[in-house]
């Protein structure tokens, strides 16, 4: 009887162990995992803290100079203090350079800009939209992407999902 | 015997880990202020008047509405906050580390220097206190 008791905490013992240290594991497993090659690339520490004032915007959107000065910047960024503990942007800034814009061979990447809608590949992208298209009320602004672009927050911008409101 | 004591002992600590992360943010704030030997306890009244303090350019209630009941909306970007008010979100101020997170930013943000534990008390105080009847001033 005193046996089986002792068996039964032990193994009650054990199961609590095993649930508390698996825990960090398995959320590690899944942050670490690889995205497929034509999903967004994704990670749920830059989803939760780049995705809390706007969007988590994608990292192929800057090259990975820029996302460097960002990273170095947050306690200034555009206007706002948006600075994070050590480890957390660490993290953060090996998955955003790891995942950067890559430029075409013999092309230099303009490293120097913070802004995506400063950037070359954006406005030409968005050429056709007009002024007063960004300033309407459904739109309000260029930091709003999922105003035509319904997957945005998924990292999904896919030239037939878009609409204009 | 002796295995069991261990294994129970191991399973105890963790569990303690677990539950000191889960601490509630207003202990160690408390701990702060009563640095201060003329602390005599946080006031929701005064939470309730730093929350519509003006500082340089913005309040809290600029982005947070005066009714922290209400959802916000980034004053620069647009995106909607969920309320602040507990009894509106329930896992408002359930975290401390993201409750010192925010205050240190949108302190700097709005009075462009960090709060006193004595104003975060006060503010958090002020939000727990706020339910649906209650008359936002």
């Amino acid at each position: 009887m005193k046996n089986a008791r002792h068996r039964q905490r032990l193994s009650a013992a054990t199961a609590l162990c095993l649930v508390v240290i698996g825990m960090p594991l398995a959320a590690h497993a899944d942050g670490a995992k690889k995205p497929a090659a034509t999903s967004p690339a994704t990670n749920p520490v830059w989803q939760e803290e780049c995705g809390s004032c706007h969007i988590a915007y994608p990292p192929r959107f800057l090259p990975a100079q820029s996302w460097r000065s960002m990273m170095s910047t947050l306690d200034r960024h555009f206007g706002t203090d948006a600075s994070l503990d050590p480890d957390t942007a660490a993290t953060i800034e090996t998955f955003l350079v790891q995942n950067a814009k890559r430029s075409k061979p013999g092309q230099k990447p303009d490293g120097s800009i913070l802004r995506i809608t400063e950037t070359k590949w954006f406005r030409s992208e968005h050429d056709e939209i007009s002024g007063a298209k960004w300033k309407s009320p459904a739109v309000g602004s260029a930091a709003n992407c999922g105003a035509c672009h319904p997957g945005a927050d998924k990292g999904s911008y896919r030239e037939r999902d878009i609409k204009v409101p | 015997m002796k295995r069991t004591a261990s294994i129970s002992t191991l399973a105890a600590l963790l569990l303690a880990g677990s539950l000191a992360q889960a601490a509630d943010p207003l202990e160690a704030i408390t701990a702060e202020a009563r640095s201060d030997k003329s602390f005599t306890g946080f006031s929701a009244e005064r939470g309730a008047a730093l929350w519509r303090r003006q500082g340089k350019d913005w309040s809290c209630s600029t982005c947070h509405t005066t009714d922290p009941r209400k959802a916000g909306r980034h004053t620069v970007t647009g995106k909607p906050i969920r309320p602040m008010a507990p009894v509106s979100n329930p896992d408002r101020l359930t975290d401390s580390t993201k409750v010192e997170k925010w205050f240190k930013r949108n302190c700097r943000d709005v009075f462009n220097r960090e709060c006193t534990a004595l104003e975060k008390g006060d503010v958090i105080t002020w939000l727990r206190s706020i339910t649906p009847s209650s008359v936002i001033p």
